[in-house]
């Protein structure tokens, strides 16, 4: 008799942290193939798990990028000042002087590592958790924060939720606040780049979670049938907000062992491990700039934060689970190694933690100084009506005049003027 | 009688169908162990177990899809979509599918799926967390639209919902779900204890689909509303000290028109309001249907308060929201004071 299978998470609030159902290969386990390997015959890489650092902190295996002190020592930066905003932004937050933040705190080595290992001209669409993508890029951080506060320097003009970031100038597209959308559009952008003949390649991002929708295979089929120039990353940090990683399929077999079935290369790595992110990165680069066609890499981490300043994951996930996750922490991992290698030392970790800290207060201050949500400069109302069209249409210009009136009018009865909402509205 | 937000009050209704019928499932993303990003589905796993409350992939497309495979084999889902917003994937199985099985069968075949999605406003949830998009769904021949506007109604509808044959899009107004909201963010939030819609019945009982309500009598102009607007209009109403007709419309296709149209009559004037854009929005629906059959009695050309005709904005909720200063705009225009 058939049987309806629930996945469930191995544990629950309250229960002991057991990560036993993460398969693990040891450091330098699988090798590296040839960059034109046809899928196929490099499956290996789509259900091992590709990994550089060992327990030693020392660099390992055919797939060692041998990157030198200088780019791992900016990499460090780029992760730890990746997370200093991150935690800054929680707390402004919490003081309700924004309304909605996402980390990407644990995650930050598929952001930065990846990021690095692409040129500047290559084109990323990611999702709302490559924060680190702005930072390695060189975004000011003041720029970011103001579009946090929807200020009179957001570079939405007041239009998005925090982190919806975009950067034309930096090759960074819109974040969209649907799941999965911009993944297929990576691939058309890629297929505009083979269309023209250019050398520049596209890189996307989703969670494993957004691997459900539809826009998952309809980016897959169109990378495959037309061989496009894209790296897809799928983040897989085992939650969905409170959705396990089972519930998106990823009991049976790996998410990067999908790539294969379309006949795209499919990696797993160890999405901690800075070095392997970067080198696998720069190997599905290479593929791609050469006419080898797409990869799916796979990143296995784990989202250490909440899903975003709305969630709580005690309700559904054992607090203490980070401190048992079996591929550590990015940052510490990547400091252990610069360590190791007679490059860092906790000294200089801590210097730079307070440097990064003072840069990102200063940041913050200046950021504010362009306004708040609720308090000082603010954007003009009427930018509410522009760009929704090229032209500006009659029944917006209509409305912009209403506008005007409905504002004598809230001083004339003492209806509500600006303000925030309550407690009680939060998005998920 | 108990006190019953409007969450409380939806997962009262699914825990009370989930007891009587067995065929009544309960799918989405996060239902389940978390009982929803808005708690609506809390505590019904526990209860009726993980073949009866099922997590999702996060495929909203998929949702709707084995929610119409479920029904055509004598199960009787309740789907929720996180956010409106996010309904759009699942468009093609609701339009082209889901609202076309019993004509397109003659009836041989029929998928009376609810599917539940939290809409509107109000809550600094930007462009993906504040749509209302309940004309695009009442503009599909087949489905059922229903918006409630208070904790009595949501319960009795989605009842009545699920007990129905017929396909229906169940939007809640988010805003609402913790209590009644004037439309002044300024105020201090405000519970349902306060509000006589806040009394609910904790068994079984319905709120007919396809029946608008007179939520307050009057003689000298209809508003003709839903969901969270409702309240707004009320006390947009009164600031100006006049003696409004506001009728809830509750379920927008079948549109009940008749005692919409009785108040219009008697009034002879009227304002319809919606937080959704203005273009095409249902405020034109209604507008129209009033007026072909009301045209003779109106005093006044019929006034629409809608959402800006641009995408929902984060910075300026308060400029775009739809708040009392629209609503008596439109009732002075109305009135002939403009």
């Amino acid at each position: 008799m058939p049987r309806l299978h629930v996945p469930q998470p191995p544990t629950r609030p309250g229960d002991k942290p057991d990560f036993s159902y993460v398969e693990l290969s040891p450091a330098g386990a699988i090798n590296k193939p040839d960059v034109n390997a046809r899928a196929r015959d490099m499956e290996d890489c789509a259900v091992g798990l590709v990994r550089v650092l060992d327990d030693k902190h020392e660099a390992v295996g055919s797939w060692n990028p041998r990157l030198d002190d200088d780019d791992l020592q900016v990499g460090l930066r780029h992760m730890l000042h990746t997370r200093i905003f991150d935690d800054r932004m929680q707390r402004t937050q919490r003081q309700g002087k924004i309304s909605f933040y996402m980390r990407s705190f644990g995650e930050e080595a598929v952001s930065v590592a990846q990021t690095m290992a692409l040129q500047p001209g290559d084109m990323l669409f990611p999702s709302y958790r490559q924060q680190g993508a702005y930072l390695v890029r060189g975004k000011p951080i003041v720029e970011l924060m103001c579009q946090l506060l929807s200020n009179t320097r957001d570079m939405c003009k007041g239009r998005q939720l925090p982190v919806m970031y975009h950067w034309n100038a930096g090759r960074i597209f819109s974040i969209s606040g649907n799941l999965t959308t911009q993944f297929p559009q990576a691939v058309g952008w890629a297929m505009a780049a083979a269309i023209r003949n250019e050398d520049h390649i596209a890189a996307t991002w989703i969670g494993e979670g957004a691997s459900a929708e539809a826009d998952f295979h309809h980016g897959l089929l169109f990378a495959a049938v037309y061989q496009a120039p894209v790296i897809m990353n799928i983040v897989n940090n085992q939650w969905a907000i409170s959705t396990f990683q089972g519930t998106a399929g990823g009991e049976q077999r790996s998410f990067a062992a999908r790539g294969p079935g379309y006949g795209v290369a499919g990696i797993r790595v160890d999405g901690n491990d800075f070095l392997a992110v970067y080198a696998v990165t720069q190997w599905a680069a290479q593929r791609a700039r050469t006419g080898g066609g797409p990869t799916l890499i796979e990143l296995v981490t784990y989202r250490a934060s909440a899903h975003s300043t709305s969630d709580d994951p005690s309700r559904y996930r054992p607090k203490e689970d980070y401190a048992h996750w079996p591929l550590g922490d990015p940052v510490d991992r990547l400091k252990n190694h610069l360590i190791a290698r007679g490059e860092w030392s906790e000294k200089q970790h801590k210097d730079l933690h307070a440097e990064l800290d003072a840069q990102v207060a200063a940041a913050w201050k200046e950021a504010v100084s362009f306004g708040a949500l609720n308090e000082g400069p603010r954007l003009d109302r009427l930018l509410m009506f522009e760009d929704v069209y090229k032209e500006f249409p009659e029944n917006l210009r209509r409305q912009r005049e209403q506008l005007d009136e409905e504002i004598k009018l809230n001083a004339e009865l003492g209806f509500a003027a600006r303000t925030e909402a309550p407690d009680e509205g939060k998005v998920g | 009688m108990a006190q019953m937000n409007m969450i409380q009050a939806l997962n009262s209704a699914m825990d009370v169908m989930m007891a009587r019928d067995p065929s009544v499932v309960v799918m989405g993303e996060d239902v389940g162990y978390f009982g929803g990003v808005f708690r609506v589905t809390d505590g019904l796993q526990r209860k009726y177990g993980e073949h009866r409350v099922l997590d999702s992939p996060i495929a909203e497309g998929g949702i709707v899809a084995t929610a119409i495979g479920m029904a055509v084999n004598g199960l009787k889902p309740v789907a929720e979509i996180q956010f409106a917003d996010y309904i759009y994937p699942a468009v093609d199985q609701i339009a082209s599918e889901l609202a076309r099985i019993r004509y397109r069968t003659a009836g041989d075949f029929t998928a009376g799926v609810v599917v539940r999605a939290p809409s509107g406003g109000g809550i600094r949830g930007g462009q993906t967390h504040s749509q209302s998009p309940e004309a695009i769904f009442a503009h599909i021949c087949g489905v059922k639209t229903v918006i409630p506007s208070n904790p009595y109604d949501a319960k009795g509808l989605l009842i009545a919902a699920i007990e129905d044959d017929d396909p229906i899009i169940f939007f809640e107004p988010k805003r609402i779900y913790n209590g009644p909201f004037d439309g002044d963010p300024n105020k201090p939030a405000v519970p349902w204890s306060t509000h006589v819609k806040g009394d609910v019945p904790e068994g079984y009982f319905t709120v007919p689909i396809g029946k608008c309500d007179i939520v307050r009598e009057g003689s000298q102009v209809t508003i003709v509303t839903y969901g969270t607007m409702v309240h707004v209009c009320e006390a947009a109403a009164k600031k100006l000290g006049l003696d409004a007709e506001i009728i809830d419309v509750r379920t927008m296709s079948p549109l009940d028109i008749d005692p919409i149209c009785s108040s219009v009559k008697k009034t002879g004037r009227c304002v319809v309001a919606h937080e959704a854009t203005r273009f095409c929005g249902f405020g034109a629906e209604l507008s129209a249907s009033i007026q072909e059959e009301c045209f003779w009695y109106l005093e006044a050309p019929i006034q629409r308060v809608a959402g800006w005709d641009t995408p929902y904005p984060h910075a300026f909720e308060w400029e775009y929201f739809p708040g009392q200063a629209r609503v008596a705009l439109a009732l002075r225009a109305a009135m002939g004071q403009e």
